[in-house]
């Protein structure tokens, strides 16, 4: 079984976002690049399903040079080969369309990835995939198993859950709890080192949408305490001041 | 030309975000000089069909094959895709959920349509077609130039005030071809709350972390929440522990939500918690340290005990 794990290189969960140059790039000064926490899940399940199916892990990401530190820890915790698609991800049609056209190289049964990047949060580019490559997509998948060329799912649904079975090859969108986050072992950095990273030039493709500029929240007011003794003056408060009750 | 809605269902009603979705879409259309056109899929009520009309549509096609009453990303991308070729659509509007991601996600692919996603605001159409969305969990936003020939907005929850009418509209019946490879996907088995208000499109949410101690304690949360007819929701180790089900979990790896209140009881108010509710209007934070992160990012606090403060909100809420 041969599965492509899609990662994204993202700022660190406790990044203080801030921007540069007219508020048209993110300022990455001091800020850690990590991989995406929902793609670190579906690399955790697909380096399981390698150790008990005996599968082959491809990581693949989109993205400058700047991105291959979260390439290296991801063939740390298991991945056996990676391949960079040299551009900037400039949006979630055109890195579906840079998967899509590795993955129409080979045959992958498995296409993995987060259920969306903590960065834009489309949550879209497992569906464009699976449509440019005529399989399924599904997400949020929260379990997976594999059965011979059916796999097994559960999938998030708003207020609850579902069971669904499918054949391979599927794109599907990961989220917890498919397996725990893994942490690199010191055999796994050193292994990584020599592992295969093929770099790739992007297809070309047309700009669909663009960012102009960027802005961040106004701060909120000052809170108002209310003292313990007095907790029930908030209702009153949301009614008559705040009037969201 | 007409604006295209993908107005969603949720057990039949049309969900309180598509109306958004409507209304929205309604004011688009106005801003370019054309009408408005809901798709609703599945079986409905005329009456719901009807409210389409009342937020704004001046048109709704109805796709009532029955292979579409179960919700289904796949089949839907192809249907509201025969929809928007049928009326020349050139913008689709849609709110942001669950299965409206994976809808989107195919319907882009599809027509090769530049999408935003989180939408939060009406379009500035003086420079081109430029929207301004949220991104990194709401800790900022982006102004995007949707360039290609076909846009996909998706809206974010509590974009816009909505305002019913009297209005009408034509209801027309929708058959398009539906394509089996849609139908691949085998669902075994569906687990659902009812009759609870989806913490998505919930405008209240009380929400609880680790300070309730254990999910026995649960009661005096739900019994806020049924006073003030709010959704519940939990931080990220509740739903780890165990003591609440996943799809309640909010912030950074969960649930985003931005409803017009949020009460935050026992919890600390980590980043990536805050990542996943700091669009919400007003928020609340009760909690007995009064160092507690969370208090930066409240509107109003309450240094207590949940176990002592719930109740008497709840009985407070009761009385009103
Ligand atoms: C990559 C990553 C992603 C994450 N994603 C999420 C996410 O999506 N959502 C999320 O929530 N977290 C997320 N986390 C975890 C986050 O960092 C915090 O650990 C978590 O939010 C803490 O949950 P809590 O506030 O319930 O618990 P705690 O931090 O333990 O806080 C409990 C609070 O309850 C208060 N308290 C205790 N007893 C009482 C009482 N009797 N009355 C009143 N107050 C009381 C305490 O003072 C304390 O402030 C993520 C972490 C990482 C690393």
């Amino acid at each position: 079984m041969k599965i492509l794990v899609c990662v994204t290189s993202v700022p660190d969960t406790t990044t203080k976002i801030a921007f540069t140059d007219n508020n048209t790039k993110l300022n990455k000064a001091g800020v850690t690049f990590i991989t995406g926490p929902y793609d670190d899940y579906a690399l955790a399940r697909a380096v399981e399903l390698k150790e008990k199916l005996g599968a082959s892990v491809t990581v693949l990401n989109v993205g400058g040079a700047d991105a291959e530190p979260v390439i290296r820890k991801c063939l740390a915790i298991g991945a056996d080969d990676a391949i960079r698609v040299n551009a900037e991800p400039t949006d979630a049609y055109f890195v579906a369309e840079q998967i899509a056209a590795i993955a129409k190289e080979t045959n992958y049964d498995l296409i993995l990835m987060g259920r969306e990047s903590i960065d834009y949060n489309g949550g879209q580019v497992h569906g464009i995939v699976g449509e440019m490559l005529g399989m399924p997509s599904i997400s949020p998948v929260m379990l997976l198993d594999i059965n011979g060329d059916t796999a097994s799912i559960t999938r998030e649904i708003e207020g609850g859950k579902e069971s669904l079975e499918a054949k391979l090859p599927l794109v599907l969108g990961c989220q917890e709890p498919i397996a725990e986050w893994k942490i690199p072992n010191m055999r796994g950095i050193m292994t990584a080192r020599t592992k295969p990273l093929r770099i790739v030039e992007p297809v070309s493709t047309q700009t669909l949408t663009a960012v102009g500029s960027y802005e961040l929240p106004a701060p909120r007011g000052a809170v108002k305490m209310i003292k313990a003794e007095d907790a029930e003056m908030l209702i009153q408060l949301l009614r008559t001041e705040a009037k969201v009750i | 030309m007409s604006v295209l809605i993908f107005a969603e269902l949720d057990e039949g009603k049309l969900k309180k975000s598509s109306q958004e979705a409507i209304f929205y879409g309604a004011k688009v259309a106005g801003m370019l000089g054309t009408s408005a056109t809901a798709i609703v899929l599945g079986a409905a009520d005329d009456s719901e069909l009807a409210l389409a009309g009342r937020f704004g549509a001046a048109k709704v096609l109805h796709a009532t094959d029955t292979k579409l009453n179960e919700p289904n990303g796949m089949a839907y991308a192809t249907v509201v895709a025969a929809a928007a070729q049928q009326e020349g659509t050139k913008v689709i509007v849609l709110a942001k959920s669950s299965l409206a991601d994976a809808m989107t996600a195919r319907l882009a692919g599809k027509l090769k349509a530049g999408l935003a996603a989180n939408v939060i605001e009406l379009p500035d159409l003086s420079t081109g077609f430029r929207v301004k969305s949220s991104i990194y969990t709401g800790k900022a936003f982006a102004y995007n130039d949707l360039k290609a020939d076909i846009k996909i907005l998706a809206i974010k929850k509590n974009t816009i005030v909505t305002e019913e009418t009297e209005a009408s509209a034509t209801i027309e019946n929708f058959t398009p071809t539906l394509n089996d490879a849609d139908f691949v996907v085998n669902v075994k088995s569906t687990e659902k709350a009812t009759g609870d208000i989806l913490l998505p499109e919930a405008d209240l949410v009380v929400s609880a972390g680790r300070g309730l101690k254990g999910p026995e304690n649960w009661g005096i949360v739900e019994d806020l929440a049924n006073a003030l007819h709010a959704a519940t929701a939990c931080s990220k180790p509740v739903s780890d522990l165990d003591w609440r089900p996943h799809h309640e979990h909010v912030g950074q790896t969960g649930i985003k939500v931005s409803p017009n209140l949020y009460i935050a009881a026992g919890i600390s108010g980590a980043i990536q918690h805050l990542a996943g509710v700091n669009s919400s209007k007003v928020i609340v934070v009760i909690n007995k340290d009064p160092d507690a992160p969370f208090f930066k990012s409240a509107d109003y606090g309450i240094v207590g005990d949940v176990f002592d403060v719930l109740p008497r909100l709840t009985k407070a809420a009761q009385a009103l």
